[in-house]
């Protein structure tokens, strides 16, 4: 119910409404200034549903702080949500309708790689800053990326460096790979196969996997002959909750440690503590670090008294992107996309979980990473990590600028 | 209004270009707008195949999907920088996909049609995902221009929506004067007796295997001329332009506005994307709406929208009195029963 | 490559299984098309309800075994009511009628799941006693699998005795050839075309509670299989029992060995045996050319 009438609003409600519901929030914005507005295109509906119900829920609860401290230059910020159905086409038709008809100030969103190019096509072309929020590999390469793109995710490349290094340092250096035959899953392939060449581990074997595929079992009579220490998943979502769970019937957790990149704290609970059990992961967030770093704690508690649940990584990224813009809104104070651009570029910050920094010549977001390990006797619904490990930011995880086509 | 819509029927491309010059000032935004002439043009082509000839198909994502990467490959990655040319590349590859894919499917007649159609479209959208270094796979084809277009030797930008919406409205215009002229010519008669009594066209001497293949290969013509549209529009092509669900889309919106009528598709298309504009402010499930809304037509209203509204006027000309296609369906064995 | 017998046997038992989830499928599918001439586009969402109907009975009882029995019937109760309001006003009209109407349900039933049960979906355990894994000599395999095989064979079976062994099954087959006949034998048609329609929904249900516990239970788990069913059909040939087995059986073995061989190809290969198939015999395995045309 709060999600329809917060859409109906946004959609239907012209300036009028919004400047009064919004002041009453906040009586210290001059009344009569345009809001700036900011497009937000995120898959609700789709099977990434709940990762997209947390990218909004966050990127509201940052958008009601802002507001509640008075705005940004003394203007009201709104966020006007769009559903991109993760269909690339939708997501563009509807970046299309918030640049033309609501005349956006800046973008934020995305959940899949191909919305995001999607999405990213069309600012580009307006010219107008776009954050995108997840990951993905060519966003911050050329000829993809433009100087209005920035990226406050990490991308498979440093996902895999990270968690690869970590996992071929503390698990074992004989390495079998099962990946989804895909952008995503081809570039954690790759760069698995890079980190295990660097440190001396070896990569038995790596098969492809359908996109969606529902069924594993004819891929691990490989892997078994193979006998490998660990199993890198290196898929996403559905994909990897089958795969996970699959494995576990065919015995294959007892036989070697399995490892999931990009570990998703939905997928964790759909599947629950037994068929997880033992399993490693990659996250950007985890609310448990809160123990240690004060802006994490601060930013899971607020998330939680809003709405009722601990933030995850794609809730952090949608906070810490919006709050990363809108705050270099008003450092340049000015809305024109130059000077914001200015003000962003190897700017360093910690919003939520600890220094991070944006490099100059990509626009991409350096952050720490941390793995996880699925934990057995959970004690509540969202206790279901342990912290194992904590790969601080550097770029040397990252493609050089030279690399990525940037000058 | 009878006599509007008699004037509507004795000109009908003049009142093509009448009624779409203003429909971007009565929609919400122009986007919508021109996303309504590309998939009306996409549902034309689809029509031309089921409503005209009879044939379902439930793979015409596979032709909008060629069209789209013909027109996308030639413009990003080709370096061709005439726009005509691209949507040429486009169209004629589209053409082709449909002289093959139809070639295949007509090997079975019937409701095979549908289901054969069906798993090669999905065929092409496997290869499409996999052939990445071509189409871009799963991320999609980026960086298609937006190109200024030779008009008359003049070079227009289109730019700004409302330029490239009637950019799209020339080409589309075009396009459904040419499909008038198929329609009226002999081979749009076979084609139509065809439908009727597929038997009897054959009786009559017609090779109608080669004509059936021939609608396939100018529908699939439509389509991808959509597509390439679609790909200008879009400035990316997703992979799930070639996905099944495209083609369910493009069903519905020819259904809801009309099989076998002129206008059927266009009225359909727009319906459906304001209906899911609309629709999905209110509720995420939006689908649940449009499929009961659909199935509802299925069951009461199988002449669709315009079909009915062209029905009830009885105004002939322009569509005749419009029929959905008639193969009469009766469970096996009881067909003696049902007609002689 | 490691590549030795014991691979390659179990690449073949994790075909089987493959295979049987397919059977039961186009099992369901080829009974409604052989008597009824009608593609039932809904039945991955009948798929899919199975094992939502599957999962909710098992919470309820917290018995597995009812929940294979109960979700089935459930589904074929949902199948008669589809076929008696919503399929049966079609016949008569044009042959693709029925298709796009389940077409249109199969929308609305994967919306409802999402309505009803959420957009996350939910983990189906296997039962106790079949949790874990069984040495076959050559591999572990597990035991939820080799029941799977066991409960598939068990339904076909059966259902062969009681299309060659019952009454009713004879009046099945009869109007399959020629329901004319049948019902100038005073049989009433309407009531044995509602019954298989249940039969093959039933079916699609039991097939989706058998998969649950393997692949889990998501609105969207009917969505690619039902086109994957039709290829097994149409291979099989439409209307031929006989034909949906071994060709599912055959896709289920061919995905499995391509998913070993050749990785990258093993979701393209189902419909590449399609295309050679039509290419080499237009009516598939056992289909009769022309029959249903």
């Amino acid at each position: 119910m709060k999600a329809i009438t917060r859409r109906t609003f946004l959609r239907a409600g012209g300036l009028a409404t919004a400047a009064v519901v919004l002041d009453t929030a906040a009586p210290r914005v001059t009344l009569g200034q345009a809001p700036i507005k900011v497009g937000f295109p995120v898959p609700l509906t789709g099977p990434y549903g709940a990762e997209a119900a947390d990218q909004q829920a966050a990127a509201t609860l940052a958008v009601e702080e802002i507001n509640g401290r008075g705005g940004v230059l003394g203007r009201k910020v709104e966020l006007l949500v769009r559903d991109d159905q993760l269909k690339p086409g939708v997501g563009a038709q509807r970046t299309k309708e918030l640049l033309e008809n609501e005349k956006v100030d800046f973008v934020i969103g995305g959940l899949s790689a191909a919305v995001q190019m999607a999405i990213n096509e069309q600012t580009k072309k307006a010219k107008v800053i776009y954050v995108s929020i997840s990951q993905s590999n060519e966003i911050t390469a050329r000829p993809d990326w433009s100087p209005y793109t920035f990226h406050e995710a990490i991308n498979p490349f440093i996902t895999s460096h990270v968690v690869g290094s970590w996992a071929i340092q503390n698990l074992g250096k004989r390495i079998y790979v099962l990946y989804a035959d895909y952008a995503f899953g081809q570039q954690l392939r790759d760069g698995i196969k890079l980190v295990a060449e660097k440190s001396g581990a070896t990569v038995l074997g790596a098969d492809p996997h359908p996109l969606g595929a529902t069924d594993y079992s004819a891929l691990f009579p490989r892997v078994q002959a193979a006998k490998p220490d660990v199993l890198v998943l290196a898929n996403f979502g559905k994909d990897q909750l089958n795969s996970v769970k699959q494995a576990a019937s065919f015995g294959l957790k007892s036989q070697m440690k399995l490892v999931c990149p990009v570990f998703l704290g939905t997928m964790r609970r759909e599947g629950g503590p037994t068929v997880f059990d033992g399993v490693y992961g990659g996250t950007t967030f985890y609310w448990e670090i809160g123990e240690k770093i004060p802006t994490a704690k601060r930013f899971a508690d607020a998330f939680r008294k809003k709405y009722d649940r601990p933030p995850y990584d794609y809730a952090g990224y949608a906070y810490s992107g919006t709050r990363l813009l809108l705050e270099a809104v008003q450092r340049a104070k000015t809305t024109e996309a130059d000077k914001v651009i200015a003000a962003l570029e190897g700017h360093t910050y910690d919003y939520y979980k600890g220094k991070q920094w944006i490099r100059k010549c990509d626009h991409q977001s350096f952050q720490d990473v941390y793995v996880l390990k699925s934990k057995k006797d959970q004690k509540a619904e969202h206790d279901i990590f342990d912290v194992v490990g904590r790969v601080e930011a550097s770029e040397k995880f990252e493609r050089s600028c030279k690399d990525l086509g940037h000058a | 209004m009878g006599r509007v819509g008699a004037l509507i029927a004795r000109h009908p491309i003049p009142a093509f270009f009448v009624v779409f010059a203003v429909f971007p000032f009565v929609v919400p935004y122009k986007a919508l707008a021109t996303q309504v002439l590309i998939y009306g043009l996409f549902a034309l082509g689809f029509n031309l195949l089921y409503g005209y000839t009879g044939l379902l198909s439930f793979g015409h994502a596979a032709f909008f999907g060629l069209g789209a990467y013909g027109t996308g490959v030639t413009l990003a990655r080709l370096g061709v920088t005439s726009v005509w040319a691209g949507l040429a590349a486009g169209l004629v590859l589209a053409a082709a996909g449909g002289a093959l894919i139809g070639y295949l499917c007509l090997r079975r007649r019937g409701i095979y049609f549908a289901m054969l159609s069906l798993a090669f479209a999905q065929l092409l959208y496997f290869v499409g995902f996999h052939l990445s270094w071509i189409t871009g796979g799963d991320d999609g084809l980026r960086g298609i221009p937006v190109l200024p277009v030779g008009l008359a030797g003049v070079r227009v930008s289109i730019e700004t929506p409302l330029a490239f919406y009637y950019f799209v409205l020339v080409v589309v215009g075009a396009a459904v004067a040419v499909l008038k002229r198929i329609l009226d010519s002999p081979f749009g008669a076979v084609l139509q007796a065809i439908r009727e009594n597929t038997d009897r066209a054959a009786a009559c001497g017609y090779d109608v295997t080669r004509v059936k293949l021939l609608s396939f290969v100018f529908s699939g013509a439509f389509a991808g001329l959509a597509g390439g549209l679609n790909a200008l529009y879009l400035q990316v092509v997703p992979i799930d332009t070639l996905y099944w669900t495209t083609s369910g889309q493009v069903v519905m919106m020819a259904l809801l506005g009309g099989a076998g009528t002129f206008f059927g598709p266009f009225v359909g298309a727009g319906v459906f994307l304001i209906l899911e504009d609309v629709l999905s402010v209110f509720t995420e499930s939006w689908p649940l709406v449009v499929g009961a809304i659909f199935m509802a037509f299925v069951r009461f209203l199988p002449r669709g929208i315009w079909g009915t509204v062209v029905g009830l006027e009885i105004m002939g000309g322009l569509d005749g009195p419009p029929k959905p296609p008639e193969r009469s369906h009766t469970p096996r064995g009881t067909r003696g029963v049902a007609r002689p | 490559m490691p590549f030795d017998a014991a691979t390659l046997l179990s690449q073949l038992f994790t075909g089987l299984v493959l295979g049987t989830i397919y059977v039961l499928l186009a099992l369901g599918l080829s009974l409604i098309f052989g008597l009824l001439t009608v593609v039932n586009f809904s039945h991955g969402s009948f798929y899919m309800l199975g094992a939502y109907l599957g999962f909710f009975v098992l919470g309820f009882t917290k018995n597995f075994w009812i929940a294979l029995v109960v979700a089935p019937l459930l589904l074929g109760l949902l199948g008669l009511l589809t076929e008696r309001w919503l399929v049966r006003p079609l016949y008569g009209r044009s042959i693709d009628d029925p298709l796009l109407l389940t077409f249109g349900l199969s929308l609305v039933l994967v919306e409802a799941a999402r309505l009803v049960w959420g957009k996350m979906g939910l983990t189906f355990d296997p039962p106790a006693a079949l949790a874990g894994a069984v040495n076959l000599g050559f591999t572990y395999f597990p035991a939820y699998r080799l029941f799977v095989i066991a409960a598939t064979a068990v339904v076909v079976v059966a259902l062969w005795l009681f299309l060659e062994r019952t009454t009713l099954g004879l009046v099945i087959r009869a109007g399959t050839r020629d329901a004319l006949i049948v019902r100038a034998l005073g049989i009433n048609l309407n009531l044995v075309w509602l019954l298989v329609f249940g039969i093959g929904c039933a079916l699609a249900g039991l097939a989706g509670v058998l998969a649950a516990p393997m692949r889990g239970v998501y609105p969207e788990m009917g969505v690619t299989i039902v086109i994957e069913s039709f290829v097994v059909v149409v291979v099989g040939g439409m209307g031929s029992l006989l034909g949906a087995i071994v060709a599912g059986l055959l896709i289920g073995e061919v995905v499995s060995l391509t998913t070993f061989f050749a990785p990258k190809m093993a979701d393209i290969v189902v419909f590449l045996v399609m295309a050679v198939v039509l290419l080499v015999r237009p009516s598939g395995f056992f289909g009769e050319a022309g029959l249903m045309e």
